[in-house]
């Protein structure tokens, strides 16, 4: 069981603070996305929960009963595959062990290419190779860096499917940063606005799953889009 | 997507410019309108070469000098991959010793001659002494560059995988700054030519060079010509192994995928 917890983060690069005295703790097994405009600051918010940036004052917790260094996992924009291994060698890399990788590809639903090349794949099919690189390793916590958003509509759709799909059965905890309101609605059950590095809504997502487009899952929408357009 | 089936596709067609070239030589030669003390018709050359074959002499020195190549080829090569290693990957390293290098690398190597036969006299360690010295370079600036360029994004997913320092050496470094690496080697084998040709030429008792100046003294200008020959069909024959790896380490590439 873990959660995340940040208490009064803030980070500055030279004399430009990206974020502001963050306060935020993140369930275990939970589904938060987190929205904003280009620059917000999101995606550093993200890097240091990866701790691949350093916090500037304020501290970064991992509760946890079982006490151990949780296992956090990216998937990034890009697919970060490793041009010069082949699929099933890019997953092993990321695999608790060579059945598992195995059988994560599988889950992907892309096992008849474990022998191609990385860029013998279409976009969308390295994204979902990423994912099944990330699943691999078990991961306690699994981070989104909008890794939909080079993908094209229909692509977009099967990929929230499989990743909804595979949450459920694996129950990672799971953080989504991503511009795209409708698909934060889509998948969390938390959605958190932040604008000029401060967090400026905190909204739970009541909806039934898997989720439909009907009257509740609009207002959702409306009212985070509108806090994103008013600020 | 449409064959592309130019008739220039065809595998004869790089030779054709060479062979239409030692057919006008040797027309030219046989019709005595360029004089043999100038210039040998290709069939004295392949003579000269059949000759010499014979007499066991063109294999011997042929031999001795692919053995002096071979050698300062690999002590320069080594020396260069593990200094390009060292200052790519540790910063130390690259702080203290990389400036020096770069420095005495836009020295001409060859320039050193005069000091390397007051070293080493014109025996063996001199020509491959040169050899080393001329393909140490090449290999080390394209390791060196080619692990400076290896995508951050790959390292960072490297690192947020808890990949410990070899293993991210290894299967993410190494192989990102081999395409790099290899263009160099490829290069240091011209090198590695070159500095044999030059320094077989000024002093030495046997190989391809010492051939050639001694051929030069009884104005054999078959075996002049054979000489030069000799040193393209190896320079190529070098060049074809070098691409051979390329094909064999680069097979993930789009480039060397394709037939």
């Amino acid at each position: 069981m873990i959660n995340i917890e940040l208490k009064n983060v803030s980070k500055r690069y030279g004399d430009n603070e990206v974020l502001h005295n963050i306060d935020l703790s993140i369930e275990q097994g939970s589904f938060t996305a987190i929205v904003g405009r280009s620059g917000c600051g999101k995606s550093t918010l993200l890097r240091i929960i990866a701790k691949l940036e350093q916090i500037t004052t304020g501290e970064l917790n991992f509760s946890s009963n079982e006490a151990s260094n949780p296992k956090i996992r990216i998937m990034f924009q890009d697919d970060r595959l490793l041009p010069w291994k082949s699929i099933i060698k890019n997953i092993e890399l990321g695999a608790v062990n060579p059945a598992v990788a195995k059988e994560s590809l599988e889950k992907v639903g892309l096992i008849d290419k474990q022998h191609d090349w990385p860029d013998q794949l279409s976009g969308g099919q390295k994204q979902r190779i990423a994912l099944a690189r990330a699943l691999a390793s078990n991961p306690d916590i699994l981070l989104f860096d909008e890794p939909l958003g080079a993908l094209d509509a229909l692509t977009r759709i099967e990929m929230q499917n499989l990743i909804e799909g595979l949450w459920q059965q694996q129950k990672f905890t799971s953080l989504l940063v991503t511009h795209d309101v409708t698909e934060a609605v889509r998948l969390a059950d938390r959605v958190i606005v932040i604008d000029r590095g401060a967090i400026q809504l905190d909204e739970r997502i009541d909806l039934p799953r898997p989720r439909e487009r009907n009257d509740k899952f609009t207002y959702y929408e409306t009212k985070i889009l509108n806090q994103i357009l008013e600020g | 997507m449409k064959k592309i089936n130019n008739w220039y596709n065809n595998q004869l067609i790089p030779w054709l410019l060479p062979i239409i070239a030692i057919i006008i030589w040797q027309i030219l030669g046989q019709y005595k309108i360029i004089s043999s003390s100038i210039l040998p018709t290709p069939f004295d050359v392949i003579e000269a070469a059949i000759q010499l074959t014979k007499s066991g002499k063109l294999q011997e020195h042929v031999w001795i000098s692919t053995q002096r190549a071979l050698i300062g080829f690999f002590i320069g090569g080594i020396i260069g991959f593990i200094l390009g290693l060292l200052n790519g990957t540790v910063k130390f390293f690259e702080k203290t010793t990389d400036t020096t290098m770069q420095m005495i690398r836009t020295i001409p190597h060859l320039a050193l001659i005069p000091l390397v036969i007051l070293w080493f006299g014109i025996g063996e360690s001199a020509k491959i002494f040169l050899v080393a010295l001329g393909v140490m370079f090449p290999v080390y600036i394209n390791t060196f560059s080619g692990i400076q360029n290896v995508d951050r994004r790959l390292i960072e997913m490297g690192s947020v995988y808890g990949l410990s320092k070899w293993k991210l050496f290894v299967n993410i470094i190494l192989p990102g700054a081999l395409p790099s690496i290899l263009v160099g080697i490829r290069y240091a084998l011209g090198v590695m030519w070159m500095s044999l040709i030059v320094a077989e030429t000024i002093g030495a008792d046997s190989g391809i060079g010492f051939m050639a100046t001694s051929a030069r003294e009884f104005m054999q200008m078959d075996i002049v010509v054979l000489t030069i020959v000799l040193y393209a069909i190896l320079g190529k024959l070098s060049d074809v192994i070098a691409k051979l790896f390329e094909h064999r380490f680069l097979k993930w590439s789009p480039v060397y995928r394709k037939k």
